[in-house]
């Protein structure tokens, strides 16, 4: 397929692994350690273990530390719960993306509610839930609205699209969060150690690159915005391997054919009509962030879940037993939680890391045994 | 959740709405085009475009000529690996 099949060739990763551990060895001989790269997005953590990526470096020299850039994976307990809760009002139709569905709440998930009689639905597009509001007038369709920026435009514009049209049966339930705060929070905790970012691609499609400039400036830190094919992911990581071993730390951009410098000004200008910033917002397993999540204008009352519905709105804590907020953190890998694999299994997940596939979680169970076999062949291991 | 996959407009279905037909694969889908178009790119203009598609939504035009750059880099990265490594055996010869 164009734009994907190019970004695949055997031949140029192994190019790049070979100049990624030329560069590394060296650099993680110094620090007594391995370099640690955090890929912020979930969708990175999803490439680099569909392919292997991980298996192909040298262990002792490059650590991934996966990041919190999974919105289904960082959503807590108490808005699925809400989110159980309005899909049984037999009023309504809830609606929302497939990811969504199997995340546990406390009450379970909304894939549970659906089989209790619950009139849940799958759509691939906020699109599809409009139109499930044109077709069903006596009914009050909910789109259970979740992903940071990169969604964040679809959503406004279907909301603005409900306006013009005047449909009064459609309403977002809000809980888009944003990356940058959450960052920010990485970089400012005590034990930090990670040496740089790769940058996630789609969101900075519409936020551009400017809004990572702290992390360069500030913290010292290189981090380089990357697309989701193997290749875009190796030459990432080599650029700010690079950029380590060359004393520099900049804001780069590997994914040009995607992200405009600024971003993308439509996109923007749909999602700051409709949404406002949050004064907090509660992340599972990272606790509550500052300006981290996004509510809806005033202005678009008639279209927010929130104000139209009496929801439980109550926190709910994560399960003791899980260590979600640990491997978000980088503290621990996902195989060291005590529930790894036993009690939370991707057919049957406890923590939210385990529900999306591009939780680290559920990509150390599907594809961690090819670490394991590289493990027993000698090159490689889980670590 | 933030993956786009790469399609190409081959359509335009509803220009008021900033709606057209997209072709991924071989499937075939309406999305809306409002976030690839401005007064220098009108929905008309569009047809051909390669897009990255999330979510029923044109995100993004794939700029074809970075894709390309990025793509010779890599090349170059390969053949610059290729003579170091011939040297190399050179030098072990």
């Amino acid at each position: 397929m164009r734009f994907t099949d190019e970004f695949r060739d055997p031949d140029k990763a192994r190019t790049l692994v070979g100049e990624i551990a030329r560069l590394a060895v060296p650099l993680a001989a110094a620090r007594g350690r391995p370099l640690q790269v955090m890929e912020i997005c979930g969708g990175h953590t999803h490439t680099i273990f569909r392919y292997g990526l991980k298996g192909m470096l040298p262990q002792d020299s490059i650590e991934f530390v996966h990041g919190p850039g999974c919105p289904v994976c960082v959503l807590p307990m108490g808005r699925v719960d809400d989110c159980v809760a309005l899909a049984r009002d037999p009023r309504v139709i809830l609606t929302t993306f497939g990811d969504a569905m199997r995340v546990p709440g406390s009450q379970g998930s909304l894939l549970q509610a659906k089989a209790n009689g619950a009139d849940v639905r799958m759509v691939y597009s906020p699109l599809d839930a409009l139109q499930l509001a044109r077709v069903n007038p006596e009914r009050e369709v909910v789109f259970f609205a979740l992903g940071f920026e990169t969604t964040m435009p679809s959503t406004a514009l279907t909301v603005l699209q409900a306006r013009r049209e005047g449909i009064r049966n459609f309403s977002l339930f809000c809980n888009h969060i944003t990356i940058v705060p959450t960052l920010k929070a990485i970089l400012d905790s005590a034990d930090l150690r990670l040496d740089g970012f790769i940058g996630p691609g789609h969101v900075s499609m519409v936020i551009g690159n400017r809004p990572y400039d702290f992390i360069a400036q500030v913290y010292g830190r290189p981090i380089v915005v990357a697309g989701f094919e193997p290749l875009d992911l190796l030459q990432s990581l080599w650029m700010v391997i690079k950029q380590l071993a060359e004393g520099r730390c900049e804001v780069e951009n590997q994914y040009k054919r995607i992200v405009a410098e600024d971003g993308n000004e439509q996109a923007l200008a749909a999602l700051t009509e409709v949404f406002e910033l949050r004064e907090f917002f509660e992340w599972r397993g990272l606790g509550s962030i500052d300006h981290s999540g996004v509510r809806m204008r005033k202005e678009f009352a008639a279209f927010d879940a929130e104000r139209k519905f009496s929801m439980p709105n109550v926190a709910v804590a994560d399960p003791k037993s899980c260590q979600c907020g640990e491997v978000l953190k980088g503290l621990i890998k996902p195989h060291q939680c005590k529930v790894f694999g036993t009690a939370c299994t991707p057919e049957k997940p406890l923590g939210a890391l385990m529900v999306s596939s591009e939780g680290a979680c559920a990509a150390y169970y599907q594809f961690g045994r090819i670490d394991v076999k590289a493990h027993r062949a000698g090159a490689a291991g889980l670590t | 959740m933030c993956l786009g996959i790469p399609g190409r407009v081959i359509a335009i279905t509803d220009a008021g709405n900033k709606l057209g037909m997209v072709d991924v694969c071989g499937v075939r889908r309406q999305i809306n085009l409002a976030c690839v178009i401005d007064d220098a790119h009108t929905v008309d203009s569009c047809v051909g475009d390669w897009v990255l598609v999330h979510v029923g939504f044109a995100m993004s035009r794939i700029d074809e000529h970075e894709a390309a750059l990025t793509l010779e880099l890599l090349q170059q990265l390969g053949e610059a690996q290729n003579e170091i490594d011939a040297m190399r055996q050179r030098q072990e010869h």
